[in-house]
């Protein structure tokens, strides 16, 4: 099936002369999934413009829903969405201030404060790609009783674009231009074509700060300002009382701009402790209605579920754990750093090596016995939105291949059984962070390693060493002074642009950008380069995804990644609860429609 | 007796700041700081998360830093948090009242504990009474309390169900409810650090009492035909509670410290659960702050010590 093909279909169904579930069973016949079918039927604006990730809402009425108790083992210290550093902050910062639009869990856009959804249909998104005018709700008020208008949407982009402000959100806001067309028109002007228009003023690092209460705090002197800790915002729950690292209490806003929400009369987020003891609260005695990010593992939940009070919610986004393979070599030292990109690695530089190395990592049992519903195994690095996952991969673990491959390619047993070439051995560091699965995926690994002549030396680092950005420590994922290693890489955002920049060739980690830079297995690759810019001016969404889906091949291809497991989010809640989650966006981004069923 | 503390005085001070440099060097050389979480994030450029470092002061040098959190200090500001962005001073009080609370009351429980039973089981050395007792107590502070508290959670909260084991600050209930709420809360925090502590003193009283017991006024006492009670709580606890003051005296700094552990398994808001939640977070002000506040207690109480063993035995004289 080729592009023309999929964009006849696609125009078929526009015209109506092909059924939407037509189209579906067409592509399913060619291997694609019907959730990606849809989507793309979606970017195509051939579907219904409402997201489908978000559940109806049935209260008919507002309030009288009682208390909705949330627990976070990580308690929330901030309540500025724009300061918020970790996603406890963010999260508790959402329920009180709301962005123009936010990312449903199937990676589409659901509007909030927006009146509609921007797209080429209607008007809202430019041909050329250099503009999109957001337009605006009527009549959304602050807690306050103040209008909400342009002018609030405007000042966030002054706000979050001043350096001297210091805000987390800055990286969204610094390249565009804003302007106010009318008192509920804005439009964003971006320098060059930007398909991924849906940054500023949505999801978490575009939730929108009143403008009047804010002004005078948009300097150096931001950090004074007492609506950091005192929000008024425009969401459906209004600030109560706040004690930084405990708890968040919230009561109905009875002017909010939605209709019939929120449910719940008052809401209370309480943090700290621990993950298990937080998945105890909800699952077995039942005291909170909802338990934040639980990386506990899955026995454990299944044994909490047994107690049939609440269930285990898993939803899907784009964090992966995989393996790095050294492009560079790092045990020789060349200026004085190491793994640089002047060397190349003696092992890996063979393809052979690295086809062995990616089929003795046995994913499934992985997933069965370490992970479970938390780490389902995956064979592409970029998984979600399913329009972006590539059909085009297998994974296949098979010890006897690998010997063949790798007898084949001429790297002999020497007597103690470790094969070489040319003085070369097979003998790596493999390394990651402390933490229990982490460690046991590592011995299944080296386990299976060793049996196709492979020594693997495992190494463990302590995760504030690994992960910390610290220049004069040797042993940080960046600097990657290792043969293999492995982690989580996050994917934020619904949209692969940055994930995916993490290959590109302007991104290798060196000592001259402090290796600061995101691509840390430093592989190089030209096709990979030329793909990557394309996508980042392609505004043909079909096209975009298929850009994308190349990239991911070739990096899987090359065997320098190895895709481990998928990491959605696991949380818990009670079994009457129905609430909207988001892989996508945070965790209350859309608490106003949670509800209980009676 | 004023000569004596003005010297004592004196002296805190460059143990104060020998303390201070300590906690400073250890801090800054340690790894990570608190826009780590930012550092995996993609989204977020690296020239942001510099921005931040830069606009919070991380990356000058460790003395330059050092000094200006000193002269800062000697004014009377604490710093802001990195995390909260509220004042450090702001952010210990607000915690302070739950810690007074729950640990002070669990430091009376341990007392109500250790001072009857010790004393009874001295007065009746090597009795049934003593002997069950003092296997009790040695199970009691064999047992950390990061144990007993999962053990109390697993039997009254998940088997039995009678109590939370979140502990919240702000109850929705008013008026007796909300007293009956507070209890069921608190019941067991309070009585895992009382029992613990309670196990310890509980030794020590007894072996006081039974130091006492022996001695000549006692037995000149009974002899006067005076009743076992009077003896007992007039000539005997009189005595030997001196030293048991000043061990009490000793542990009041950890009141105000907080439970670490404790406050962490039930949730309990207090200045240890701030500190482990500053450390975690490489909130470097906040872990400066409480850990000053520490020192300074334990130095305060020291002297404090000092001075009351002198008020309660008066042989010992300052000079």
């Amino acid at each position: 099936m080729t592009e023309d093909d999929l964009r006849q279909m696609i125009g078929r169904v526009k015209r109506g002369s092909l059924s939407r579930r037509g189209f579906v069973r067409r592509l399913a016949a060619f291997g694609l999934t019907a959730p990606m079918a849809t989507q793309l039927l979606a970017i195509a604006g051939a579907a219904p413009a409402a997201a489908q990730g978000v559940p109806e809402y049935r209260p008919a009425r507002r309030g009288g829903g009682g208390q909705l108790k949330l627990l976070y083992w990580q308690a929330s210290t901030l309540l500025n969405p724009h300061f918020a550093v970790g996603t406890t902050n963010q999260d508790a910062s959402r329920t009180f201030y709301e962005p123009l639009a936010g990312w449903a869990s199937d990676g589409t856009l659901h509007p909030i404060l927006a009146a509609e959804i921007p797209s080429v249909e209607n008007g809202g998104l430019a041909e050329d790609g250099r503009s999109v005018t957001w337009k605006l709700k009527r009549g959304v008020k602050w807690h306050d009783g103040q209008d909400f208008s342009a002018d609030d949407v405007v000042f966030n982009w002054e706000y979050n674009r001043n350096p001297a402000v210091a805000t987390v959100s800055s990286g969204s806001y610094r390249d565009i231009n804003v302007v106010k067309l009318d008192d509920h028109t804005v439009r964003v002007e971006f320098e060059k074509p930007t398909p991924f228009w849906a940054d500023a003023f949505v999801a978490s690092r575009g939730t929108i700060i009143p403008r009047h209460l804010f002004r005078d705090y948009a300097g150096a002197n931001s950090r004074d300002a007492p609506t950091n800790l005192r929000p008024v915002g425009t969401g459906p729950y209004r600030f109560v009382s706040f004690a930084p690292g405990d708890t968040l209490r919230g009561e109905l806003n009875p002017n909010y701009h939605r209709d019939n929400r929120p449910y719940f009369d008052s809401f209370e987020i309480k943090g700290g402790g621990d993950a298990v003891s937080a998945a105890r609260a909800v699952l077995q005695t039942g005291d909170f209605d909802y338990a934040w990010n639980l990386q506990v593992e899955d026995e454990i939940l299944k044994r909490l579920e047994a107690a049939n009070r609440g269930r285990v919610n898993i939803v899907e986004g784009g964090n992966i754990e995989f393996i790095q393979l050294n492009v560079t070599n790092p045990h020789e030292e060349v200026d004085g750093e190491r793994s640089s990109i002047k060397t190349t690695h003696p092992a890996f530089s063979d393809p052979a090596v690295r086809q062995a190395m990616a089929m003795l990592v046995d994913k499934n049992s992985i997933q069965q016995f370490i992970y479970g519903r938390g780490g389902p195994a995956t064979s592409n690095f970029l998984n979600n939105p399913p329009r972006f996952r590539s059909p085009n991969t297998r994974s296949e673990f098979s010890i006897q291949k690998a010997n063949e491959i790798l007898d084949q390619a001429g790297w002999a047993r020497a007597r103690d059984g470790i094969r070489a070439k040319n003085g070369v051995r097979l003998r790596f560091v493999f390394q990651t962070s402390v933490n229990a699965p982490r460690q046991r995926t590592q011995a299944i690994i080296k386990q299976a390693a060793q049996r196709a002549g492979i020594d693997l030396e495992l190494k463990s680092v302590t995760g504030s060493v690994f992960f910390s950005s610290d220049v004069a420590n040797p042993d940080t994922y960046t600097k990657f002074y290792a043969d293999m290693q492995m982690y989580t890489t996050t994917m934020p955002q619904a949209d692969p642009q940055l994930f995916m920049n993490q290959y590109t060739s302007w991104e290798v980690a060196t000592r001259e950008n402090s290796w600061q830079g995101r691509n840390i297995v430093r592989w190089r690759n030209d096709e990979y380069d030329a793909a990557f810019r394309q996508s980042e001016a392609e505004l043909d969404p079909v096209k975009r995804a298929a850009l994308f889906i190349r990239m991911n091949d070739l990096i899987v291809g090359s065997n320098h990644v190895i895709p481990l497991i998928s990491r959605p989010l696991t949380s818990a809640s009670l079994n009457n609860l129905r609430h909207v989650l988001s892989a996508w966006d945070n965790t209350t981004w859309l608490l106003g429609d949670w509800y209980r069923e009676t | 007796m004023t000569q004596y503390l003005i010297r004592r005085l004196l002296i805190a001070i460059p143990s104060l700041l020998g303390i201070s440099v300590v906690l400073f060097t250890v801090l800054a050389l340690a790894p990570g700081d608190p826009f780590e979480e930012l550092a995996t994030n993609p989204a977020i450029p690296p020239e942001v998360r510099a921005n931040l470092r830069a606009s919070l002061g991380i990356d000058d040098p460790i003395w330059q830093r050092y000094f200006s959190w000193l002269f800062a200090m000697l004014r009377g500001e604490w710093g802001y948090s990195f995390v909260s962005r509220i004042n450090v001073d702001q952010l210990i009080l607000q915690r302070l009242p739950v810690t007074l609370v729950v640990i002070g009351a669990s430091q009376v429980v341990a007392l109500a504990i250790a001072l009857p039973v010790g004393v009874y089981a001295a007065t009746r050395p090597y009795s049934v009474f003593d002997q069950i007792a003092n296997t009790l107590a040695f199970v009691g502070f064999s047992l950390p309390t990061f144990f007993t508290g999962l053990l109390f959670i697993l039997l009254f909260s998940i088997y039995l169900d009678w109590l939370p084991f979140v502990y919240r600050t702000e109850l929705s209930e008013t008026g007796w409810r909300w007293w009956w709420e507070q209890l069921r809360q608190s019941i067991m925090p309070v009585m895992v650090l009382g029992l613990f502590q309670g196990a310890a003193w509980t030794r020590f009283v007894r072996s006081a009492v039974l130091d006492v017991i022996r001695l000549d006024h006692v037995t000149t006492a009974r002899a006067k035909g005076l009743p076992e009670s009077r003896v007992t709580l007039r000539h005997v606890v009189r005595n030997a509670l001196i030293p048991v003051v000043t061990l009490v005296a000793l542990q009041m700094p950890i009141v105000f410290g907080g439970a670490i552990v404790t406050e962490q398994i039930f949730r309990v808001p207090g200045v240890g659960s701030l500190l482990i939640s500053a450390i975690l977070a490489n909130d470097t002000p906040v872990i400066m702050a409480v850990t000053f506040v520490f020192a300074g207690l334990v130095i305060f109480f020291n002297l404090l010590a000092d001075i009351l063993y002198g008020w309660l035995d008066p042989r010992i004289s300052y000079r």
